[in-house]
């Protein structure tokens, strides 16, 4: 019974193979599970208003996405990976490698990195030295490196309520992990003089700034590598936690969580535009140029991602939670004249 | 205890009414081991009662949603601007200009049911799904003799109207939230009172396509579904055969001798492997290698048939074993072939067992997020419908438990009860999948 079965079987197998490597008729996107709200709005208000299939949007991660990207040149590959942060060099020298030499950047907006604690508890008003002083794993201190030795936030600062130190913070392989770094770890660590003390000290430049940026790993701070929805659930378990978010993800859970402002600074899409709230990141995507005009639908949707009433200030991304970029009408035109990295800029 | 009694004569074990000590406390042993049975199987049925009722409160509610019915203007000034009803030209009319007719809409709703509020029609219009522009232009694109006309339509409200009216959003909840106001909860409770928004029994989440993070009302698991069922389908074509054929193989013709066994141990261990090595397997071999194209469940279904084969064998090998060596004597006594013996007699006294095992492994594989994260079946994808068996197993798609998972890690709230309802959904498939299992066993199956 089973040998005309299975060769039936087998062989209609082979003709659906036979016809996948004919044609993809949808935009393949990867990357950023930051990016990831964003684009699959776009792609679905795409759907809707052309003739093309609504693009296909995975995430995953800026690393990883950006690696399937720059796996090569064929339908088989992506044809756009989100980032929550630019390309780095040796990305790029890996995309050559393997074929894919002309990459279109394009800039959507920026999102803003809030702290958050649970509604209920106390309220904090944060500058990027609390932060650094908190969280470092080494203080330096009279000319010496001696452990980070505090546990409480009123130790921290003294208008702090005496509630235990504990973060849940981006992991290593989250782009935001790097904004977090470098725009409250860094910043805090050079506002407070720590950083000038360590060079005064004899330290190296890059090394003191390493210092700086070296988060402490005696359970005060929690790596979260899951997702936002990972960290609040730590957050509602351990109500002295405080956590990392993305501002849309805090406006979508406001019932549940209070903000901290930085430097005296309420995060909301205005301020982050403005720039008075300090900690933000630009978000990007990246397309790949030599699928422009084989893959149908892909400039199309890029010039849609960027048009004035999806990335606008008034679009849908802004309802969501994305800062609108004042720069869009170069991104626009960038977009249209399909400009690749490296080339004149 | 220092000196040794004299033996004394062991009494004689006679009275059927009194026990004695040995006696008494075997029979207690065994009826604290009597006791431990029942409290571990009221643990395990207070762990399913708590599990299923979590699963059923929080899950029921995604199978209801909030419409609002309203009489919509299709002003041809704004849908056909140059008059002349060609298609192409009202399909350069974006979901953006659809905007103005909804607000047109609510503003007129509002006026004629005599409704006090400061709200602009702006804000009003914010009540509706963003789902409802796409609604009202498939609409006129599909009817654009109706353009000019006022036409009535039952649209999506927003998630947070929606989780108002389910007891999930409340007004002190909704202090820091910018996605509504208090104003705009009282026009919903004048709405509410009036009839004109109500909560309604939704099909469109069994039936329907996912939807972006911006309207977690409008997104269904019906395209998940699709996938899964063409995952399933490819699994039940390339597992059932080539597992049925190796177990039938392996069971009656293979000489036994240490090449057997070393691959008898290793289709053990293969049942063993956990499910994200075979993910990797998949992305290596089928869509880097073989390139079979990403996301599409020909590849999840190659994948789980790698995962289900060794279940089936297993299962298989065992009915096989089951049937008594006497039928094969008897079918081999009155001349019939080896291969005659085993498809005319064995086989179809242990297909219910094979079945049982079949089913059993497709439902285990039904349930599987893991491998399908490596090939790319989890993220925004269920959102094309398909409409060929072919599409089906090669455009991209979902499936359930990965839609299920995407759910949970969104940000609104409103995704998560979506999450419970696809839960409750494959639990129902599960059950019926392993209720088939069972009664097969019991209608056909045979002792000896």
């Amino acid at each position: 019974m089973s040998l005309t079965k299975l060769t039936t079987s087998a062989l209609a197998i082979a003709a659906f193979g036979a016809t996948a490597a004919a044609a993809r008729d949808q935009v393949q996107i990867a990357g950023s599970s930051t990016v990831l709200p964003y684009a699959s709005i776009v792609a679905e208000a795409f759907g809707e208003n052309f003739d093309f299939p609504t693009p296909v949007v995975e995430s995953g991660g800026s690393s990883a996405g950006l690696k399937r990207f720059c796996e090569g040149v064929g339908e088989n590959t992506i044809d756009i990976a989100n980032a929550s942060r630019a390309m780095r060099e040796k990305e790029i020298a890996a995309c050559a490698d393997n074929g894919v030499t002309e990459i279109i950047e394009v800039r959507v907006g920026y999102d803003g990195i809030v702290f958050a604690s649970d509604i209920n508890g106390n309220s904090f008003a944060f500058t990027p030295e609390d932060w650094y002083k908190a969280l470092a794993a080494q203080h330096y201190i009279d000319g010496a490196l001696v452990p980070n030795a505090l546990t409480s936030w009123d130790q921290v600062n003294p208008e702090f309520p005496a509630q235990p130190i504990q973060a849940f913070i981006p992991g290593t392989k989250h782009g935001t992990r790097e904004v977090f770094e470098e725009k409250v770890l860094l910043a805090g660590c050079e506002e407070g003089g720590f950083l000038q003390a360590m060079i005064d000290g004899g330290v190296d430049k890059k090394e003191a700034e390493e210092i700086c940026m070296a988060v402490r790993t005696d359970g005060k701070s929690v790596d979260i590598d899951g997702d936002y929805t990972e960290t609040l659930a730590r957050i509602d378990s351990n109500k002295d936690g405080i956590g990392v978010f993305g501002l849309a993800f805090y406006e979508n859970n406001t019932n549940k969580l209070q903000v901290a402002t930085m430097s005296d600074v309420i995060p909301t899409t205005e301020s982050i535009s403005t720039g008075e709230y300090p900690v933000s990141r630009p978000l990007y995507f990246y397309i790949k140029k030599a699928h422009i005009g084989v893959i149908p639908g892909l400039k199309e949707f890029a010039e849609f991602f960027v048009a004035d009433e999806i990335a606008g200030p008034d679009g849908p991304l802004a309802e969501y939670g994305l800062v609108s970029d004042p720069d869009l009408a170069s991104t626009q035109a960038a977009v249209a004249e399909e400009k690749v990295l490296g080339a004149g800029s | 205890m220092t000196d040794m009694p004299t033996p004394q004569p062991i009494p004689r074990k006679g009275s059927l009414l009194v026990q004695d000590a040995r006696t008494v406390k075997r029979n207690r042993a065994e009826a604290r081991f009597k006791m431990y049975g029942i409290i571990a199987i009221s643990m395990g049925l207070l762990m399913l009662l708590i599990l299923l009722t979590t699963i059923i409160g929080r899950g029921t509610s995604a199978f209801q949603q909030t419409f609002v019915s309203l009489n919509v203007p299709l002003l041809a000034e704004k849908l056909d601007k140059k008059g002349n009803r060609d298609i192409e030209d009202i399909k350069k009319v974006s979901t953006f200009g659809y905007a103005p007719l909804l607000q047109a809409g609510f503003e007129q709703k509002v006026a004629d049911l005599g409704i006090a509020t400061d709200l602009k029609p702006k804000d009003m219009a914010n009540l509706l799904s963003k789902d409802a522009a796409a609604t009202l232009r498939d609409f006129v694109l599909a009817n654009p003799d109706q353009i000019g006309e006022t036409v009535v339509f039952e649209f999506l409200a927003q998630s947070r109207v929606d989780g108002y009216l389910k007891g999930r959003v409340t007004r002190d909840s909704i202090e820091n939230d910018k996605n509504i106001s208090a104003a705009q909860l009282d026009l919903v409770d004048a709405l509410v009172a009036d009839g004109t928004l109500a909560k309604k029994f939704n099909i469109s989440f069994i039936t329907g396509a996912d939807a972006s993070d911006a309207r977690p009302e409008a997104a269904g698991i019906g395209v998940a579904m699709m996938g899964s069922l063409a995952m399933m389908l490819v699994v039940l074509a390339l597992a059932l055969p080539i597992g049925v054929a190796a177990s039938i193989y392996l069971e009656e013709f293979a000489p036994k001798n240490w090449i057997t066994d070393v691959i008898e141990v290793n289709i053990a261990n293969l049942a063993a492997v956990p499910s994200i090595v075979f993910g990797i397997l998949g992305l290596a071999v089928f869509i880097n290698y073989m390139h079979l194209p990403n996301s599409a469940p020909l590849v999840g279904g190659l994948v789980l048939t790698l995962m289900t084969l060794p279940t089936i064998i297993i299962s298989t090998r065992a009915s096989l074993k089951a049937v008594p060596p006497s039928i094969r004597d008897a079918a081999l006594g009155v001349g019939a072939s080896k291969m005659q013996s085993v498809f005319h007699h064995v086989l179809p006294l242990a297909a219910p067992g094979i079945l049982t095992g079949t089913i059993i492994g497709l439902a285990q594989a039904l349930g599987e997020t893991a491998p399908l994260l490596l090939i790319g079946m989890v993220g925004f994808i269920a959102s094309n419908p398909p409409e060929t068996i072919a599409e089906g197993l090669l455009s991209p798609n979902s499936a359930m438990p990965a839609q299920i998972y995407e759910w949970a890690k969104r940000a609104d709230p409103a995704f998560y009860e979506r999450a419970w309802g696809g839960i409750i959904i494959l639990l129902v498939f599960l059950i019926t999948m392993n209720a088939i299992a069972v009664l097969l066993r019991r209608r056909f199956e045979r002792r000896w």
